[in-house]
C-alpha cells in the first residue's frame, strides 16, 4: 500500500518500541502458549503493521468490488441488491419426505434448494442393489427413477427457485432427470437454474464418492460443461469444490490450492477436448468451499481465492468475458469442527463461521444444525440454522458494506501469505504434469492425511482445543432429539422401483440404454441420450452400469 | 523369538467415503508399533472378512458414518463366526447414536467409539484386550 516513507518511518519506530515493551511485559508474565497458529498450523504474529503491506499495490492487488482482481467481490452493488442466497443443503427418506422438508424450508425463507442424495444414489447404485444394504434414504433422498425426481420436485416453481444437487459420478444421470421433469412440467432449460457438484477430481481426492477412472470421469464432466453452455445457460455444471478437501483434514492453504488446481484441469480438458472458446463456458463454472473455525483464516482464504482465480482465467487462458474471471462461490459451515458432546455449543460454532463467509463475500451459504454431528437434522435444529443467516443478514448490519476487512494490516498480509502458499503448491502439481498426475502419485491425499494426523495429535496433547472435548468437558448432558430414518423407508423404495420396472416400455429402456453405450463408445456427448433414458425410465444404476462397463470402475488404493 | 506384533485391520465397510477417521487411525496405529492393513473405502462384509482372515489380523475396527452400522457391522461378526475365526475381535466406530450401542454388543462388537475419543484411549483399549494370536 501507498504509505509515505515519513509514515513507515514512524510506523517502524514504534513498533520497535512496542517490541521493547512486550519483552519486558513477557519476563513477568509469559504467553498463554507457545505458539499462536490458526486451526490450519499457520504462525500468527502478535501484530500486524503497515510494514507488512507496504508492498501491497492497490490498484493491482486490492481495486474495487467488479473490478479486476475482484479480491472485494464480484459484484459492484455486494450484498444490498440481494443478500446470498440461504441454501440449506437436504435430503432424507423418500422423495416425498424431502419434498415436505424443501417445502417447510422455503415457507420459513429459504431462498435456494440443495439436495442431499443418500449414498446409492451418490454412488450410482439402486436401491435395491446389495451394495445398498443399509444405507437407503439413511444419509439424504433415495432417487432411482424420473418418477421419484418428479415426486421430489413437486409443487416446486422451477422457473423461480434454483436447485443444488450433490451430485458427482451419476451426475450426467440426475441432471437429465432434472432436465426432463423441467421440461415435463413445461419450463424451457433455457429458463432453468441449478448447480451441479459434478466435481469428481475431489472426490478421489477427498470424498471418496467415485465410479469410474480420473480420465473418463472429467470427460462425463466436460460432456456437462458442453452440454450446459449449448442448452442449458443459466445451470452452474460444476462446483469446484473445496469444502470436502477441507473436511478429509486438509489445511485451508491446501483447500484453496487444490481447489483451484482441479479447476484449472476443468478448464484445460474442456478447451482440448470440446474445442470451446474458454469464454463460453468459464463463467458457469462455480466453487464451493468450507467455512472453518478459524475466523481471520477463512475470510482470507475467500478473497484470496476470488483474485487468484481472476489471475488464472486472465494469464493462464486468457479469458476476457469478466464473467469467466469470476469466482463465484457457495459455502458451507465446517461440519468436521461440530462436537457431539454438548451440541448446543455447535450454533454458536455455526454462527462464527457463518459469519466468516458473509465477510468473505459467499454468494450463497448453508448453515449446519446443531444436531448435524449426530444425524440427518431435526426441523427445530434446520430452522435454528436458517434463522443464523436470517439474523446475520437483518439484524447484524454485516451486509451493509461490501468487504468491510479490506485494508486491514493482518487481514491483507494474512490473505498475501496464504496466495502465496497455495501458488507454491499449483506450480508443484502444474509440475508433476497436472491433477490426474498429482492424484496417481497420491499426492494431494498424502498431504491431507499428513495435515488431519497432525491436528488430531495437537487435539490429543491439548495443543489445540475443541470445548467440551478436550477441555471443559463435562459429564452432565443435555440430551437432543435424534431423527432416525426408519428401515421401511428402503422397503418401500425398492417397491416402488420394482414397480416402475413393471410397468415401464422396457424395450424403449433397452434401447436408451444401448444409445448410452454407443456415445460414450464413440465419445460423443452422453447428455442428450441420458435425458431420453431417464424418460423412458430408465434407473440410475442402469445407466451407471454402462458407464462402469465402457469405462472400467475405481477402486479406493487405500492411502493413508 | 520377539513377540508378534499386534496385526490391526482398520477397514469401512459400505459406500460411505468419509475416511478421515480411518486413515488417521490407521497412521496412529502404525506408530503405536501395530502392524496395519487399510481397506480402503467401499468394502462389501464378505470383502472384509476374506481380507482379514487372509492378513491374518488380530482385530478388525469397522468405521462407519452414514448410518449403515446397525447393518453392516453385525454382518461382518456373522460372517467371521461362519467362517470359523471368531478369533478375530471386531470393534467400530463412527457416528453412532448411544442408543444403537446395545444392538452393537449384542451382536458381538466389542468395543464402539465415537467423535471425542482419543487416539491413546483407543490404542490402550487395543493393548489391553488383544494378545497376538
Amino acid at each position: 500500500m501507498y504509505f509515505s516513507k515519513k509514515m513507515l518511518e514512524t510506523s517502524s519506530t514504534l513498533t520497535k518500541k512496542w517490541e521493547e515493551e512486550v519483552k519486558k511485559a513477557l519476563k513477568n508474565n509469559h504467553d498463554q502458549k507457545e505458539r499462536f497458529t490458526t486451526v490450519s498450523d499457520m504462525e500468527i504474529k502478535r501484530l500486524y503493521a503497515p510494514e507488512d503491506i507496504k508492498d501491497v499495490d492497490f490498484e493491482k492487488d486490492i481495486g474495487v468490488p467488479g473490478e479486476y482482481p475482484y479480491l472485494r467481490g464480484n459484484q459492484v452493488t455486494g450484498y444490498r441488491g440481494r443478500y446470498w442466497t440461504f441454501r440449506m443443503f437436504s435430503g432424507m427418506g423418500s422423495a416425498q419426505d424431502t419434498n415436505r422438508r424443501w417445502h417447510m424450508l422455503l415457507r420459513e425463507g429459504q431462498t435456494g434448494l440443495s439436495t442431499a442424495f443418500d449414498f446409492p444414489t451418490l454412488m450410482g447404485y439402486d436401491s435395491d442393489s446389495p451394495k445398498s444394504l443399509g444405507e437407503v434414504g439413511k444419509c439424504g433422498v433415495a432417487i432411482d427413477t424420473l418418477e421419484d425426481f418428479l415426486a421430489l420436485l413437486e409443487g416446486i416453481p422451477l422457473d423461480k427457485v434454483t436447485t443444488s444437487m450433490t451430485i458427482n459420478p451419476p451426475a450426467t444421470v440426475l441432471w437429465a432427470m432434472y432436465c426432463a421433469a423441467a421440461q415435463i412440467k413445461g419450463a424451457p432449460l433455457a429458463k432453468i437454474g441449478g448447480t451441479i457438484q459434478n466435481d469428481m477430481l475431489k472426490e478421489f481426492i477427498a470424498q471418496k464418492t467415485f465410479m469410474c477412472p480420473p480420465e473418463p470421469s472429467v470427460k462425463l464432466i466436460s460432456d456437462t460443461v458442453e452440454f450446459g453452455a449449448k442448452h442449458v445457460p443459466n445451470w452452474n455444471t460444476i462446483s469446484i469444490s473445496g469444502y470436502h478437501i477441507r473436511e478429509a483434514g486438509s489445511t485451508a492453504v491446501q483447500e484453496l490450492a487444490f481447489t483451484l488446481r482441479d479447476g484449472i484441469e476443468y478448464v484445460e480438458d474442456v478447451i482440448r477436448r470440446k474445442k470451446m472458446p474458454v469464454d463460453e463456458f468459464a463463467p458457469r463454472l462455480s466453487f464451493f468451499f468450507n467455512s472453518h473455525i478459524d475466523f481471520f483464516e477463512e475470510i482470507c482464504k475467500m478473497r484470496a481465492a476470488r483474485r487468484m482465480w481472476a489471475k488464472i482465467m486472465r494469464e493462464r487462458f486468457k479469458a476476457k468475458d469478466p464473467r469467466s474471471l469470476w469466482l463465484r462461490f457457495h459455502t458451507q459451515t465446517a461440519g468436521c469442527s461440530l462436537t457431539a458432546q454438548q451440541p448446543y455449543n455447535n450454533v454458536v460454532r455455526t454462527t462464527v463461521q457463518a459469519l466468516a463467509a458473509v465477510l468473505g463475500g459467499t454468494q450463497s451459504l448453508h448453515t449446519n444444525s446443531l444436531d448435524e454431528v449426530l444425524c440427518l437434522p431435526s426441523e427445530h435444529a434446520v430452522e435454528i440454522a436458517l434463522r443464523t443467516q436470517q439474523i446475520l443478514a437483518e439484524e447484524t448490519g454485516v451486509a451493509n458494506t461490501i468487504d468491510p476487512l479490506a485494508g486491514s494490516y493482518f487481514i491483507e498480509s494474512l490473505t498475501n501469505e496464504m496466495e502465496e502458499k497455495a501458488w507454491e503448491y499449483i506450480h508443484k502439481i502444474d509440475e508433476m504434469g497436472g491433477m490426474i498426475a498429482a492424484i496417481e502419485k497420491g499426492f494431494p491425499q498424502m498431504e491431507i492425511s499428513e495435515a488431519a494426523y497432525r491436528f488430531q495429535r495437537q487435539l490429543d496433547a491439548g495443543e489445540k482445543i475443541m470445548v467440551g472435548v478436550n477441555k471443559y468437558s463435562t459429564d452432565s448432558t443435555h440430551p437432543i432429539p435424534l431423527v432416525d430414518i426408519d428401515e421401511k423407508v428402503g422397503e418401500e423404495q425398492i417397491k416402488r422401483l420394482k414397480d416402475v420396472r413393471r410397468r415401464r416400455d422396457n424395450r424403449a429402456a433397452k434401447k436408451s440404454l444401448d444409445n448410452i453405450k454407443n456415445a460414450c463408445k464413440k465419445g460423443e456427448n452422453v447428455m442428450p441420450c441420458c435425458i431420453e433414458a431417464v424418460k423412458n425410465l430408465v434407473s440410475l444404476q442402469e445407466i451407471c452400469d454402462v458407464y462402469r462397463e465402457v469405462y472400467g470402475e475405481y477402486k479406493d488404493p487405500g492411502l493413508y | 523369538m520377539p513377540e508378534r506384533k499386534i496385526r490391526v485391520m482398520v477397514a469401512k465397510p459400505g459406500l460411505d467415503g468419509h475416511d478421515r477417521g480411518a486413515r488417521v487411525l490407521a497412521r496412529c496405529f502404525r506408530d503405536a508399533g501395530f502392524e496395519v492393513v487399510y481397506t480402503g473405502c467401499h468394502q462389501t462384509p464378505e470383502q472384509i472378512v476374506a481380507a482379514a482372515i487372509q492378513e491374518d489380523v488380530d482385530l478388525v475396527g469397522l468405521s462407519c458414518l452414514s448410518g449403515a452400522h446397525r447393518a453392516l457391522f453385525p454382518k461382518v461378526v456373522e460372517l467371521l463366526h461362519g467362517k470359523g475365526a471368531d478369533d478375530i475381535t471386531v470393534i467400530g466406530g463412527g457416528i453412532i447414536p448411544e442408543q444403537d450401542f446395545q444392538l452393537l454388543y449384542d451382536a458381538g462388537i466389542k468395543a464402539i467409539f465415537t467423535p471425542g475419543a482419543s487416539l491413546e484411549s483407543i490404542v490402550e483399549w487395543i493393548r489391553t484386550n488383544i494378545k497376538p494370536h
